[in-house]
């Protein structure tokens, strides 16, 4: 085991205070015979400063749960409780306030962005939000130097350009940079790397862990990519059909999975340790 | 956005559009600076005068003459005397007094009038024919007779006694310099049916015809713009609201509900601004779904959602966020309803529903007036061509620039 | 050594963007595939990978063009065919082409049967429906696809089916190479897995002689290619066999990009990831000498200045670098 390992499998989270849990959260979509359930029933535990990957198929419901727990929408049943208290977004003004606790990347860079504003005002914005409005011009551009040096990126070189100047990688980095001037007290990453090539990727994931050891927010880290998720997170939760088949530390999940889905998907993934089985697969059924 | 403008200029079709467009706006601007006045001035007595250039008699009778012996000025006179209307009357005259014409060229004056002398009789009284026929027979005589019977036109006038007392004799070799002359009128498109300089009405028509687009353009944009913002992105009971009644909207026929609007206006209350702005209140419906339906797609765009979790307030998300998306496709929306406005303006001028008639003039009333005056029957082709040459063109280089906006704004159509 | 099926001799092709610059996209790439072996293609978004493809096909459209080169497909040489003359004689009898969103191209409404009645007659005219039925009934039973399938309508079917019955169609004619540009990118790691055994089912059963594949996913390709090249800024900077490639790379950005490879196994989770910072450079106008200079840690002021040649080494392996391999594996094992 390197230091860097153990270093993160010895956290515990379990006696760190709540951030986000849900009760019994579930979403339908349609009425009667067209219903759908897509996301049944699942309970959560977030703690402070816990990397808590959600890992799941396309259609297995975890981009809906995500919209909930940002409260993009609402759910259709069950409870959601930001640091330990029933979370209340009735109102325009409640919502700004849960707001300012969290945030989120999203899967699509170049979609991310308003490709009418430069990066400056995208930045600026930030500070404004963070309530820096009164700064003077010195003090924010220091600060937005500050934020752009901690995901690797030169501010002097990025004002005056526009966001679909960068590569994805370098879009996702400002991502970050903005979520580190906000710094909420969670962070909802959705698919954060499944759109820029490897090598900034492993950047990407990086920043990602620093910013969490730097500001200790809870990420909550959603993808598809298993061997990713366990790279990541301390905690792994592994989503099916709108349900949560098994969830616990990443070790325990992904080195000895117990759930037939979460068996499944390992398998499934091409390792480069170990073969690939290719023997069990039946052509005949359609996944 | 320096990038976008290169492309726009890049696509052939835009810049077609373009300058046609611009010829026919700087055309509006330039010709008034020439050729100042009111367009509506009555400047004809009687109705359509033919393209040309007028001179004045009367004072090219007191202007200086030179003297220049033209060989074939002669034959020039007698042949503009006899019209071809006249040459193929004197050819049913001929036929019908049974003369032998089988090698008879119309365009030859002097056989012609030969022949003429010989068949013609003034007492004859061929079956069949009207009084009012022979008569234009004995006038035509009485003009033929008349050519080259003189020499000279003599001038007289009345002197401080009441007695006419001749004061110039003009012979057939004298000319005028048009220089010399003090009124000399050029009119490029002739007179309409009140006796009014055509072009000099074109030109303003055409800027208020434009005006009226453009404001029947910025109407019915800034409605359907409001309502297909509110309605796509608000969503919910405000969508269903909207959607009923631009639905309502789209189900009349909007040219119907345009006539019953202006119809119940009153001529009085029909101003140029008026006109306009029923035209844009009726024709935003297509602006508002379409606007509606990109609006949607870009609802749950991630920038929108990052927007909406920076706490920004619903305006400026549309403003800030939604609406930089949509603006070049609200432009080509724009263009097309301020070209569809120009027309809708003609057909209500057509239909005499158009603006009063006594301010200004439109391209629509233009060609009211030469309908109702039957300039098409009457070959007076200068009163409603140009103008349905200028409607045609402006209509045309707006959709080309809309369709040249549309390659470089739809990637699908790029090439 | 075995027959050569596909080989493409210093091949350059260009884009002409909207206001006539040239993006020299595939700049020199030259490489063999034999029968019966499979080649990967890695490298990130942009790097020319796709337009590799496309051009490996002779399908020069607008705004693609074709520069230099030979491109041989089992001894015939296709470059400088016309690009609808290519589509006619060469498509689908000798290449058959396998693009990421293949399944989108199924027309919804259509049965599938229509498809291969469409692919068989563009080339054999004169086959009659039930022959053609016959042949894919008997080609889905092979590659354990359900007969069924053939009377269904693409709705009805999901994305790994679409996809897999896709590749069934397209090599229906047994073409001899079949270039799949991430035909599985778009699928959960299940159907994935599917599409993956049933081109190897393809290759084993030798109804295609051989493949290219490219994909982004390296784990994917150490299991599913013999030899790998890495393609970087429109070059090929690395060729090997995939272990090779994924265990010892010896190019700086194949290093970079190895140590990038994330899997669900034990160490994962402790391992330093390959981070390499900064972007590709402008195809424009590439740069003069080695193109990952701007980004490479161990890059001199002469890399930036030199023009790197294609340097063969150990068994059969290549790679584009001023540094010398023994130098380049100390600088490694020393991190």
């Amino acid at each position: 085991m390197s230091e860097m390992e153990k270093a993160r499998a010895q956290t515990d989270f379990s006696d760190k205070p709540l951030c986000l849990s849900g009760r019994g959260v579930t979403k339908v979509f349609g009425f009667g015979d067209k219903k759908t359930v897509a996301v049944d029933h699942v309970d959560f535990d977030f703690h402070e400063g816990e990397f808590v990957s959600i890992v799941g198929e396309s259609g297995s419901g975890k981009t809906t749960l995500s919209k909930m727990l940002l409260g993009l929408s609402n759910q259709t049943e069950g409870e959601i409780l930001f640091q330990g208290k029933p979370r209340d977004i009735g109102t325009g003004r409640k919502k700004r306030e849960y707001w300012k606790g969290i945030q989120a990347i999203f899967q699509d860079p170049f979609s991310s962005f308003n490709t009418f504003q430069k990066v400056d005002a995208v930045l600026l914005d930030c500070i404004n939000m963070r309530g820096g409005k009164h700064l003077s011009k010195q003090e924010k551009t220091d600060m937005m130097t500050e934020a752009c040096n901690f995901v690797n990126l030169k501010f002097a070189e990025l004002t005056n350009k526009y966001p679909f100047e960068l590569s994805g990688g370098q879009m996702q980095r400002l991502m970050i940079a903005r979520i580190f001037l906000l710094k909420p007290k969670i962070l909802l990453a959705d698919e954060p790397t499944s759109m820029v090539d490897a090598c900034s990727r492993a950047t990407i994931l990086d920043m990602l862990l620093n910013l969490r050891d730097e500001t200790g927010m809870t990420v909550i880290f959603i993808t598809h990519d298993i061997g990713l998720a366990y790279y990541i997170s301390d905690t792994v939760y592994i989503m099916e059909h709108g349900k949560f088949v098994e969830f616990g530390k990443a070790d325990e999940v992904i080195l000895e999975p117990k759930a037939a889905y979460t068996k499944r998907l390992i398998s499934d993934v091409p390792k480069i340790h170990e073969e690939w089985d290719l023997s069990t697969v039946d052509l005949k059924q359609d996944a | 956005m320096k990038n976008t403008l290169r492309q726009v200029f890049h696509s052939s079709k835009f810049v077609a559009g373009f300058v046609i467009f611009v010829a026919i706006i700087l055309m509006m601007i330039i010709y008034p600076l020439f050729n100042p006045g009111n367009p509506l001035e009555q400047i004809g007595v009687g109705t359509f005068a033919k393209p040309g250039t007028y001179v004045s008699l009367y004072d090219a009778a007191r202007t200086k003459t030179d003297t220049l012996r033209l060989p074939d000025a002669a034959d020039n006179r007698i042949a503009a005397a006899l019209t071809d209307e006249d040459r193929v009357a004197m050819v049913e005259w001929f036929t019908l007094m049974g003369a032998d014409i089988s090698d008879l060229d119309t365009a030859d004056t002097d056989a012609m009038i030969e022949l003429w002398h010989e068949t013609y009789d003034p007492t004859a009284r061929p079956k069949g024919m009207t009084n009012a026929k022979i008569n234009y027979y004995k006038r035509l005589n009485n003009a033929i007779m008349d050519l080259g019977a003189a020499d000279t036109i003599t001038i007289a006038e009345y002197n401080d006694e009441g007695v006419l007392e001749e004061s110039k004799t003009i012979l057939d070799t004298d000319y005028v310099n048009t220089k010399n002359v003090a009124n000399v009128k050029t009119l490029p498109l002739g007179t309409d049916n009140f006796g009014r300089d055509v072009l000099k009405e074109l030109v303003s028509a055409t800027g208020t015809s434009i005006r009226i687009g453009l404001i029947a353009g910025i109407v019915a944009t800034v409605i359907g713009l409001t309502f297909g913002l509110l309605a796509g992105y608000v969503g919910g009971w405000l969508d269903d609201i909207i959607m009923f009644i631009t639905n309502i909207f789209t189900v009349i026929p909007s040219f119907v509900l345009l006539i019953l609007i202006t119809y119940s206006l009153g001529q009085e209350q029909r101003g140029a601004a008026v006109v306009a702005t029923v035209i844009g209140f009726t024709s935003w419906t297509w602006t508002a779904r379409s606007v509606r339906s990109q609006v949607i797609s870009l609802r749950n765009r991630d920038h929108v959602n990052l927007s909406k979790l920076s706490g920004h307030s619903l305006v400026r998300i549309v403003v800030m966020d939604i609406l930089p998306y949509i603006a070049s496709y609200v432009v080509m929306a724009f263009i097309l309803q301020v070209s569809s406005g120009i027309l809708a303006e003609a057909q209500l001028s057509l239909l005499g529903l158009g603006p009063k008639t006594t301010q200004v003039p439109t391209l629509g009333l233009m060609m009211n007036w030469a309908m109702l005056y039957s300039a098409h029957t009457n070959g007076s082709w200068w009163a409603y061509f140009p103008v349905i040459l200028i409607i045609t063109l402006i209509s045309f280089s707006l959709n080309l620039m809309n369709t040249g906006l549309d390659q470089v704004f739809n990637p699908t159509l790029r090439d | 050594m075995g027959k050569v099926m596909l080989e493409v001799r210093n091949l350059k092709t260009k884009y002409v963007t909207r206001f006539h610059e040239d993006v020299y996209a595939v700049d020199g790439v030259s490489f063999k595939i034999e029968e019966g072996k499979s080649l990967g293609i890695a490298g990130e978004s942009g790097c020319g990978k796709s337009t590799l493809a496309l051009s490996m096909m002779g399908y020069y459209f607008p705004p693609l063009h074709y520069m230099s080169g030979d491109i041989i497909i089992d001894g015939k040489n296709i470059s400088g065919l016309d690009p609808d003359e290519v589509r006619k004689t060469i498509l689908g009898t000798e290449i058959a082409y396998i693009p990421q969103a293949a399944m989108n191209a199924l027309n919804p409404t259509q049965k599938i049967i229509r498809f291969i009645e469409d692919v068989v007659r563009a080339h054999q005219p004169k086959k009659d429906k039930k022959e053609i039925r016959a042949m894919a009934e008997q080609r889905f039973a092979e590659l354990g696809l359900q007969p069924g399938t053939l009377d269904k309508h693409a709705v009805e079917l999901s994305g790994g089916m679409k996809q897999r019955t896709v590749i069934a169609v397209s090599t229906i004619l047994n073409p001899k190479v079949l270039i799949a540009d991430e035909p599985s990118s778009a699928l959960d790691v299940t159907s994935q897995k599917m599409v993956i055994k049933m081109m190897r089912e393809l290759m084993e059963k030798g109804y295609i002689k051989s493949m290219l594949f490219i994909t982004h996913e390296l784990p994917l390709l150490y299991n599913v290619t013999d030899d790998i090249m890495v393609m970087y800024a429109g070059q090929i900077v690395e060729k090997g066999t995939a272990k090779e490639m994924v265990f010892d790379p010896v190019h700086p950005y194949s290093h970079g990009l190895m140590g990038s490879i994330l899997v669900p196994e034990e160490g994962t989770r402790g391992q330093k990831l390959g981070a390499i910072p900064g972007a590709p450079p402008n195809l424009k106008k590439p740069p003069n000498g080695c193109r990952f200079a701007e980004r490479c840690k161990y890059a001199t002021a002469d890399c930036r200045y030199t023009s790197i040649p294609e340097k063969p080494f150990g068994d059969g392996r290549m790679y584009r670098c001023l540094k010398g391999v023994d130098e380049l594996k100390e600088v490694y094992s020393g991190e």
